[in-house]
């Protein structure tokens, strides 16, 4: 969980991504961030996200994301 | 059939009346029979290319999901006799076979759009090439382009993406298939609907409400006073501008820009109104495909409040499928490594955002024009994200606040920007074009705009003060939007008021709009893409 905050906190410093479960829908990750977390995720956790992953339920906060994470892990 | 003809409203009473009077269960049948009326006016032939598309699609659903459950009942019986590995294995064959056919119907589908929408265009660059060679020229093809492909088609390959990534089930109806795509309000501009949010809605058994059925109709009406009265009106001075470049350079191109502006907003924005509104009136709820666009601040926040179904589409199953796939994520990790973080993170989202521009104005028109458009409005945005930090520091420096003075300058600059890239739409080819916006500020004279040369423009004063009230009422409109629902805001008014508001609407519609012989108006511009 350390690893994708501190991948969060580079593409966005001024949100507290401990806290915050609206980032897709109160606009702070858009598409671009989107991509780039993706391509990071995968150099650091070594999964692929589908693009079909890519909904706000997966994306809203960082506790959300790292589930995906997990769960692409285990189907892996 | 234009929904702007006498044809349409009557089709359209006869349709709604039967569809409250038959039994609720034979609904959606009716629409499916409508949707193939509507359909075989507007071509007989149109109908073959249609079907193609919906049989081929609801075969090769069906097809993906057998190997679901294929895959689903060979896992249960072989539970304890597999290892992970060999589990692992059959999954990524099945899924293999699944690929096979979801290329087969892309490539089928895209394939007759491509066939259809391109083939003189690319017939008429390959002309250009043997010309320079002195070669004898191809002869062009005479192919009608069938209503709504682009938009049924991108509808239909949203919905076999969906089932192969299951997303949800195949339909098993090939009735409620044939509906989901060629639903007549959607069929001519849209929206781009997917088939988890307007399945549900369209198969349903729907009883008469009055409310929801006088909110359709206002919605209707809203449109066609859009359509009628301002766009149909307004694109007489468009296009002698446009049409007379030599003529109508300088400022002229500046007035042409706004006034299409305008009738590009009131022309689709009303089609859209037209089509949400009849499929209100007829129960079924379509989500809505703009935001007041007009009033955005950003040109990314304009693509996400213009076209939404469209900017959706491209972003789910073009961007972020090519964005995340692994040979970009390789190209990306590659260049990290060898150009650095920066330009590394940057392969991905770029080249991705290019080719979705690039689609996207190929998709608007087999033009130079529109690809140049589309290229043009991707690099405004990669400009716009690259230079985010710029404009951070500056107001970090620079305390302007989220003043209304501001805001209102950033709205004022995306719709230039946004105005200025649709020159392209309105000009016959990109060297004019651009030639036409940079005449704006070689010949900045703007004697035209009071001596009385914006009369000679096919639009006399009584057009001018009817145009002028009708985007003052569109602004207005908008304004209130803000706050709410404006026909919620109108049921609570007294009835008096109310209908005196809808009677002069309709009345407005009547007298001022701008129609043809025969009340057969000028076509949707988005009817041609």
């Amino acid at each position: 969980m350390e690893e994708l905050l501190r991948i969060l906190e580079e593409l966005h410093p001024e949100i507290d991504f401990n806290t915050h479960e609206h980032l897709i829908d109160d606009k702070i990750l858009d598409s671009f961030d989107i991509v780039t977390l993706i391509a990071e995720i995968n150099d650091e956790f070594d999964v692929s996200i589908p693009a079909h992953e890519i909904v706000p339920e997966n994306f809203n906060s960082a506790k959300a994301l790292y589930s995906l994470i997990e769960r692409l892990k285990d189907e892996d | 059939m234009l929904f702007t003809s006498y044809s349409f409203i009557l089709f359209l009473c006869v349709l709604i009346s039967l569809y409250y009077l038959i039994p609720k269960r034979l609904q959606w049948k009716l629409l499916l029979l409508g949707s193939f009326v509507f359909y075989f006016f507007s071509g007989w032939s149109n109908l073959l290319y249609i079907l193609a598309t919906i049989v081929s699609t609801y075969f090769i659903g069906l097809k993906i999901d057998e190997l679901n459950r294929k895959q689903a009942d060979y896992l249960k019986e072989n539970k304890e006799k597999l290892t992970k590995e060999e589990k692992k294995l059959y999954k990524e064959k099945i899924k293999a076979k699944q690929w096979s056919w979801l290329l087969a119907c892309l490539f089928f589908n895209l394939g007759i759009l491509a066939v259809v929408k391109y083939t003189n265009f690319a017939i008429a660059n390959i002309n250009s090439v043997l010309s320079i060679f002195r070669m004898t020229e191809l002869s062009f093809v005479n192919i009608i382009l069938p209503m709504g492909i682009s938009f049924y088609t991108f509808k239909t390959m949203g919905y076999i993406i969906d089932v192969y990534r299951g997303k949800y089930e195949p339909e098993r109806n090939i009735g409620k298939l044939a509906l989901f795509v060629s639903f007549f309000p959607q069929l001519v501009q849209g929206p781009i609907s997917r088939y988890d949010d307007l399945a549900q809605t369209l198969y349903q058994e729907h009883s008469f409400e009055p409310k929801t059925f006088s909110f359709g109709f206002q919605r209707v009406l809203w449109g066609y006073f859009k359509k009628l009265v301002i766009a149909d009106r307004i694109v007489a001075a468009v296009l002698t501008i446009t049409r007379n470049p030599e003529k109508y350079d300088g400022i002229y191109v500046l007035v042409g820009m706004v006034f299409y502006a305008i009738q590009l907003y009131a022309d689709f924005t009303g089609g859209i109104d037209i089509t949400i509104g009849v499929s209100q009136m007829l129960g079924i709820e379509v989500k809505e495909n703009f935001i007041r666009p007009y009033f955005s601040k950003s040109i990314e926040e304009y693509w996400r409040r213009w076209h939404i179904t469209m900017g959706t589409w491209f972003r789910d199953y073009i961007f972020y499928p090519l964005s995340v796939c692994k040979p970009m994520l390789n190209l990306s990790r590659f260049s990290r490594n060898h150009f650095g973080d920066k330009i590394g993170k940057r392969i991905p989202v770029y080249t991705a955002t290019l080719v979705v521009w690039f689609t996207t104005g190929i998709w608007h028109g087999s033009s130079w024009n529109f690809i140049v458009w589309g290229l043009l409005n991707g690099i405004i945005i990669l400009i716009s994200q690259e230079l985010q930090p710029l404009y951070e520091k500056f107001h970090q420096k620079v305390k302007i606040g989220d003043t209304f003075g501001f805001r209102l300058f950033r709205i004022g600059r995306t719709f230039l920007l946004m105005s200025s890239l649709r020159i392209l739409d309105c000009y016959r080819d990109v060297g004019i074009s651009f030639k036409m916006f940079f005449s704006m500020f070689a010949k900045p004279d703007l004697k035209p705009l009071i001596d009385g040369s914006l009369l000679k423009l096919g639009l006399d004063m009584a057009d001018y003060i009817v145009l002028i009230a009708g985007v003052i009422l569109l602004v207005s409109f908008s304004l209130i939007q803000r706050k709410g629902s404006v026909r919620e805001m109108l049921s609570a008014k007294p009835a008096v008021l109310r209908y005196s508001i809808y009677i002069v609407l309709f009345f407005t519609v009547l007298v001022f709009g701008a129609y043809g012989i025969g009340f057969d108006s000028n076509q949707f511009i988005y009817n041609q893409f």
